[in-house]
């Protein structure tokens, strides 16, 4: 540390950080535009311009960019002096900003509003024409507004720089510099979204969120967690009247940082969609007619099946919900509503994390490892905010060189001229080319058993009393020992694996590499996808019951209640129908209409993530509680509500279910710290979700009657749904939105940060519940599965936008999204003699579209998950018999534009293993 | 050779004739630098340079071999050396004399300047508009390819080098020595922050060194005649010689070699011929568009940097640029701000925004349209504009002649803010 006097004060700094930022986490205020935490400096827009003096003596001193410059220990600067300065630099930067702020929908959480006024520039003296540009359809989610441009360069640096985005950047100079595509378009990045929280104004703006705008302050906001994977990125979701308008970044320092992937902040359209489950309906035993019932109605009826039905538990709803369920129905008759295959993988995954000396890497811990394995997840599209994080873990290897060379680690340009280009290895393992091949050292195409036999191996050269595999090709050797040697090479090594192709056996590889990575600096790195958002708190719910869905249907019961889960997805569409005509009883609690409650009796309309308030439990294993942003219509509830008995009392606080939760889980005792507490309050009053600047409260019901209703009430406790309370400037774990005085926009989060860019005052980033890895090293046999298949090897294909069940029914993912289709190598097309416009018959499951992709090996195929056309658990055997479909016309959603791969860089070296013809 | 040249840079240049080819060059003494700099140690070859007193011709004057001992020993990477030959400074065009009627000087004194940085390849960035330049160079390399002087093991020796001409797309900052290598790398050509210098991360993240074209074409002098000949060319104290020259209304505009130590007047009344009848001089910019303006009692002061720098302004390139009494000091500016606010990069906001403003009220003067508030904008703009507060030194250079107009010429600023422009176009 050392010690700096700024204008008289003496300030505590880490010499290794930038000035600025050390200003700003001295809860100084000094304005800035182009430094963004995540992104370190590059002195473009000159506002954050402090004096610095060379010595005690010195009087005038030097003009400085703070955010260019280390604190000298023992020097002296001013902020105050400087002020002239930054007055003319804002002055100058505004000369052709439109001045649009009352139709900007960046007003009022406008960093440049903030900065203007913070630099003291009021009046315009500049009386010249403004430059103007013209703007771009950049696709569904970004709007496009260049003349409010302030050539900050941070949408390009986030973009480019970070993202790795290939399709947008700067282009012309001078006062015209242009951002943007080399024409209009849909951006290719799945990480777009963010550009709206980047730029410091109204340049990019959320599209969704423009199509029903409310101002920041007349948002109610939440503290909540994206409920689209199993990452759970922190957000803040916003209502207005009764919908949820937009979603926008909730930092939570190891988790999802400043960012989010664009189908959790563009995916939360269901919420309001015409297809959610708005009313409680019995459905008639003979003609199948639904009837409306009360909520006390519903309830009764629900809970009279107490006692006779058993219980389909949910990896999409909160603990708190299959916690209730499992309470309603019992231990014995509570099944974990996923597949055979998925329970297998996800008891996989938790043996994992409690058995071997291994530890789940956050995001913050991925960015920081420096070299990875990626064992046949393709993270983009089943873990989007993990793939983020893998571009920066390849950034490690700059960092290094520029610290070698003494080149201070926020000097973001340099570094990356130094680096040029030269990255961290990261290899990727799997069945077809990923959108993260880009910044791979190899990558290698195989099917998953081949991938799985991969990891073994690596796992064998890092730690040879790891099993051996033997029948390894030439170029498999060769990669094994080179991903053996930069694993071993390196201080962070990390492996990646998931769920999502199916396959056991990666997981156990994944766990040998990271048990061999494990030793002297602490447990192996590793990471394992979960499908969905609380996919491992369900799991760890069962506590050792070995109930799957496929036990359930073997079960023989009669009635079933089902939990915010369409089992169609998770079976054979012939199997789920068979279950379920067998029942006499089927209550369903969900939040839109599916299959699985069109078959059921009683339909429950159950809250979202939004309307609700429960615990999430990620692929790490970290506990998280969100809190419900706002009170959905008295007909919709929580499903934990709905389920709850009355041995916990007819209405019970969110916390008692928790408890409740925790008892069953491993360190549940932690669940208590996620909330400070159901009967938390400041100065007797509960924290506001609605901004202290809320508008017109009292006029929106005046023309019906003068006098103010009570305000709703939030029966958990906690948080108000209203203005009432005082923000609790001093937790950030239950704020709705950050807001300081002087900073309205997203920026002001600083102010609730330990230090700028780091995390949260009081630790809001969830609990570890798996965080206590085995001393022991212990190995998965390198035992695999090598069916051989009669046709086309099939393999699981993931679409970020599309392959999620609720996601997939918000308008702006639709957009995105396409319909089913099959991914064969371009040899195998010709084959079949595909023409351009032909169409695939898959077996007897009808006939899709089919994608020419070259990484993917002849003889296999890639079909979508979740995509409308071809149920791809209706394809049970690992061969598909492929024709050309006759009288083939392609389908309206079928939108190949839509699909992003990034094959032409790929290999067409494949890997063995491949049992096609 | 019985008596050495007091004209190193421009001995072997006739107007009208082609260029010497390798041979013809090497006839009339060409690339005996090459063999005494590979029997030096590398850092002797930096100290000989540095010894010589040599600055830097592109503007800034800094000690050449003082600059080119910043890099570090070589450790087995690449390392290069990059000429800046983008020559794009308003009024000034002494390198391209030098590239175009005497190319093998500057692949000579590359070849030697690579030999004391252990650069392992070199580039040419040059101006695209130079055809002529580029013809000539390219063909000079390739007779250098074929002698051996290039390529690998040169003139028999270990040491490799290769030479490149990289023409530029075109834009002022290119010349600046960090946007130059963003361009040649094929990026937007903006400038990096110094430190870190190219000395130790520059082109590809390697050590370079970035030198002007004339600086350069001394170097196969110093090598191969030495320290104690290169003093002697000057006179007022300095070192060698330099291409001067004179733009505007002279009897004779153009360039010429000439002992660094002389004096404006020596420039513009002998060499240049004095001022066109009916003309007389009003001011001067010293080295370039992005100098400060000097007065017609600055005439007696030799062009070195320090004693310019004395009377307010910088020697910069020293090609002189005459106004005179009939055109308009702040139609002049105009022109030249017009000029760098469009070649601003982009990249901060004073000169990309400040420059644009500025523009717009000098128009507004011309057009007589301009208030005595514009005039304290000005004034205030280039404070803004002062070098510190800027990214690199573009909008410091292009605020010099406007601070010295305002200086010099307020009464006439103040005339336009009541009457407009009374001079008339020609």
């Amino acid at each position: 540390m050392a010690k700096i006097t700024v204008d008289g004060k003496v300030f505590d700094v880490d010499p290794n950080n930038n000035l600025l930022e050390e200003i700003l986490s001295n809860q100084q205020d000094l304005p800035y535009f182009c430094w963004h935490p995540s992104m370190g400096s590059v002195g473009s827009c000159r506002q954050c311009a402090m004096i610095e003096y060379a010595n005690d003596d010195d009087q005038r001193g030097r003009q400085i960019m703070a955010c260019m410059t280390s604190p000298r220990d023992g020097a002296r600067y001013s902020i105050d002096k400087a002020a002239q300065f930054r007055a003319q630099a804002i002055e100058s930067i505004m000369t052709s900003h439109p001045h649009d702020c009352p139709v900007c929908e960046e007003g009022g959480e406008c960093h440049l509003q903030d900065m203007t006024v913070m630099s003291g520039h009021t009046y315009r003296r500049y009386d010249g024409k403004k430059s103007t540009h013209t703007n771009q359809d950049l696709g569904p989610f970004i709007g496009h507004e260049m003349n409010r441009c302030i050539t900050c360069y941070r949408c390009v640096r986030y973009y480019k720089d970070y993202a790795g985005g290939t399709d947008f950047g700067p282009q012309a100079s001078h006062n015209h510099t242009y951002f943007g595509r080399f024409q209009d378009g849909a951006l290719e990045s799945e990480f777009s979204g963010n550009l709206a929280e980047v730029c410091p104004t109204g340049v990019f703006t959320d599209k969704v969120f423009s199509k029903h705008y409310a101002r920041k302050w007349d948002l109610q906001s939440s503290p909540s967690v994206c409920a689209a994977c199993g990452v759970g990125c922190n957000i803040n979701p916003g209502e207005r009247y009764g919908t949820l308008r937009r979603v926008v970044n909730r930092l939570n320092d190891q988790v999802n940082g400043y960012f989010l992937c664009d189908k959790g902040r563009f995916g939360t359209g269901y919420v309001n969609s015409s297809e959610r489950l708005r009313v409680n309906m019995v459905r008639s035993a003979h003609d199948g007619r639904p009837t409306e019932i009360s909520p006390t109605e519903a309830k009764s009826r629900l809970l009279a099946l107490k006692g006779k039905a058993i219980g389909i538990g949910s990896p999409r709803a909160s603990l708190e919900a299959n916690f209730a369920l499992r309470q309603l129905v019992g231990k014995e008759n509570f099944y974990a509503g996923v597949s055979e295959v998925e329970f297998g993988l996800l008891s996989q995954i938790v043996e994992i994390y409690k058995s071997r000396p291994v530890q789940a890497a956050s995001i913050r811990d991925i960015e920081l490892c420096d070299a990875v394995v990626v064992l046949g997840e393709d993270v983009t599209n089943t873990a989007a905010r993990i793939a983020l994080a893998l571009r920066q873990s390849v950034k490690n290897l700059g960092r290094e060189l520029a610290a070698k060379m003494k080149l201070p680690q926020w000097h973001d340009a340099a570094i990356r001229n130094l680096a040029q280009g030269r990255k961290s290895p990261l290899y990727i393992i799997g069945p077809a080319a990923s959108r993260l091949d880009d910044i791979a050292k190899q990558v290698y195409i195989a099917s998953p058993a081949d991938t799985a036999r991969i990891g073994f191996a690596i796992a064998h050269a890092l730690d040879s009393t790891a099993p051996a595999v033997t029948d390894l090709s030439a170029a498999e050797q060769s990669l094994v020992a080179s991903i053996a040697t930069d694993l071993k090479g390196a201080k962070k090594p990390l492996v990646v694996s998931g769920t999502s192709l199916l396959e056991p056996a990666l997981l156990q590889a994944a766990a040998n590499i990271a048990t061999a990575c494990s030793g002297a600096p602490g447990p192996g790195r590793i990471v394992l996808t979960a499908p969905e958002v609380n996919s491992l708190g369900l799991m760890l719910l069962m506590d050792g019951s070995q109930n799957s869905l496929g036990k359930a249907m073997q079960s023989g019961a009669r009635a079933a209640i089902v939990l915010e889960n369409d089992l169609y997805r998770r079976a054979p569409a012939a199997t789920i129908g068979r279950f379920l005509s067998g029942l006499e009883q089927l209550a369903v609690l969900d939040h839109l209409q599916n299959r699985t409650g069109e078959a059921a009796n009683l339909v429950l309309a159950a809250g979202t993530f939004a309307e609700t308030s429960g615990t999430f439990v990620n692929y790490e294993g970290r506990a998280q509680h969100f809190y419900a942003t706002f009170k959905p219509a008295p007909e919709i509830r929580s499903s934990a509500k709905w389920l709850c008995d009355t041995e916990f009392g007819a209405e019970p606080r969110i916390h008692v279910l928790t408890g409740g939760a925790a008892a069953l889980l491993p360190n549940g005792y932690k669940l208590q710290k996620l909330t400070p507490g159901a009967d938390w309050n400041f100065a007797g009053a509960r924290a506001p979700r609605q901004h202290h600047r809320y508008s017109g409260r009292t006029a929106l019901r005046a023309h019906l009657n003068v006098h103010e209703p009570k305000q709703e009430q939030d029966e958990d406790g906690i948080m108000n749904y209203s203005m009432e309370g005082v923000p609790p400037l001093k937790d950030s774990t239950i704020f709705s939105s950050p807001w300081a005085p002087g900073w309205n926009s997203n920026q002001s989060v600083f102010k609730f940060q330990k230090h700028t860019g780091g995390e949260l005052l009081q630790s809001g980033h969830g609990e570890l519940l798996l965080d206590v890895p085995a001393a022991d090293k212990t190995w998965f046999a390198a035992v695999i599965q090598k069916p051989v298949v009669e046709g086309f090897a099939l393999f699981p294909l993931y679409h970020l936008f599309g392959s999620e069940e609720l996601t997939a029914r918000s308008e702006a993912i639709q957009a995105k999204a396409t319909g089913a289709y099959v991914a064969l190598n371009p040899a195998d097309v010709e084959r079949l003699g595909l023409a351009a416009s032909d169409g695939v018959q898959v077996q007897h499951n009808g006939a899709v579209p089919y994608l020419a992709r070259a990484s993917i090996a002849p003889g296999t195929v890639g079909v979508p998950v979740g995509l409308s056309g071809l149920n791809f658990q209706d394809l049970v055997t690992p061969g598909l018999a492929l024709n050309k479909a006759s009288n083939w016309q392609n389908p309206k959603d079928w939108r190949a534009s839509n699909i992003i791969v990034s094959d032409a860089g790929s290999t067409t070296a494949y890997g063995r293993g491949v049992q096609g013809r | 050779m019985t008596t050495l040249t007091n004209k190193p840079l421009t001995k072997n240049i006739e107007i009208g004739r082609a260029p010497f080819t390798f041979a013809q060059y090497q006839a009339a003494g060409g690339y005996q630098s090459v063999g005494k700099a590979l029997a030096m140690k590398p850092r002797d070859l930096m100290k000989l340079v540095q010894d010589s007193g040599l600055g830097g011709r592109g503007g800034a004057g800094f000690n050449t071999g003082l600059k080119w001992s910043f890099i570090p020993e070589p450790d087995g990477g690449p390392r290069y050396l990059v000429v800046n030959a983008d020559e794009m400074e308003p009024g000034t065009f002494k390198d391209r004399l030098l590239m175009e009627h005497d190319p093998h000087l500057l692949v000579e004194g590359m070849i030697t300047a690579s030999i004391a940085l252990q650069a392992t390849m070199s580039y040419i960035f040059l101006r695209g508009e130079y055809k002529e330049a580029e013809a000539a160079l390219l063909k000079a390399i390739a007779e250098a390819y074929e002698a051996g002087m290039l390529g690998q093991h040169i003139a028999g020796s270990t040491f490799s080098l290769d030479m490149a001409v990289h023409t530029s797309a075109g834009r002022y900052i290119c010349g600046e020595e960090t946007a130059l290598i963003n361009a040649l790398e094929g990026k937007r050509a903006n400038p990096r922050f110094k430190p870190p210098f190219p000395q130790v991360s520059g082109l590809w993240g390697r050590p370079t060194l970035v030198n002007n074209v004339e600086t350069i074409c001394n170097i196969p002098g110093i090598v191969s005649h030495g320290v104690d000949w290169f003093k002697a060319l000057g006179i007022n104290g300095q070192s060698g010689t330099r291409i001067s020259g004179v733009s505007g209304r002279v009897k004779r505009p153009g360039c010429w070699e000439m002992p660094v130590g002389t004096t404006f007047r020596t420039v513009i009344e002998e060499y240049a011929g004095g001022m066109q009848d009916g003309y007389a001089l009003k001011a001067f910019l010293p080295g370039g568009g992005s100098t400060d303006f000097l007065m017609p009692e600055h005439l007696d002061l030799p062009m070195i940097p320090g004693d310019v720098a004395k009377a307010g302004s910088r020697l910069g390139t020293s090609l002189l640029m005459v106004l005179d009494d009939k055109t308009c000091p702040i139609g002049c500016v105009h022109n030249l701000i017009k000029f760098f606010a469009h070649e601003s990069c982009g990249w901060c906001t004073p000169c990309r925004d400040g420059l644009p403003w500025v523009e717009h009220i000098l128009l507004k003067l011309e057009r007589g349209e301009g208030t005595l508030k514009d005039i304290d904008i000005l004034k205030e703009a280039c404070g803004y504009m002062a070098p510190g507060n800027t990214f690199c030194a573009l909008a410091p250079g292009a605020a010099e002649p406007l601070q010295s107009a305002l200086k010099y010429f307020m009464d006439e600023f103040v005339e336009h803010v009541n009457h407009g422009c009374k001079y008339q176009r020609h």
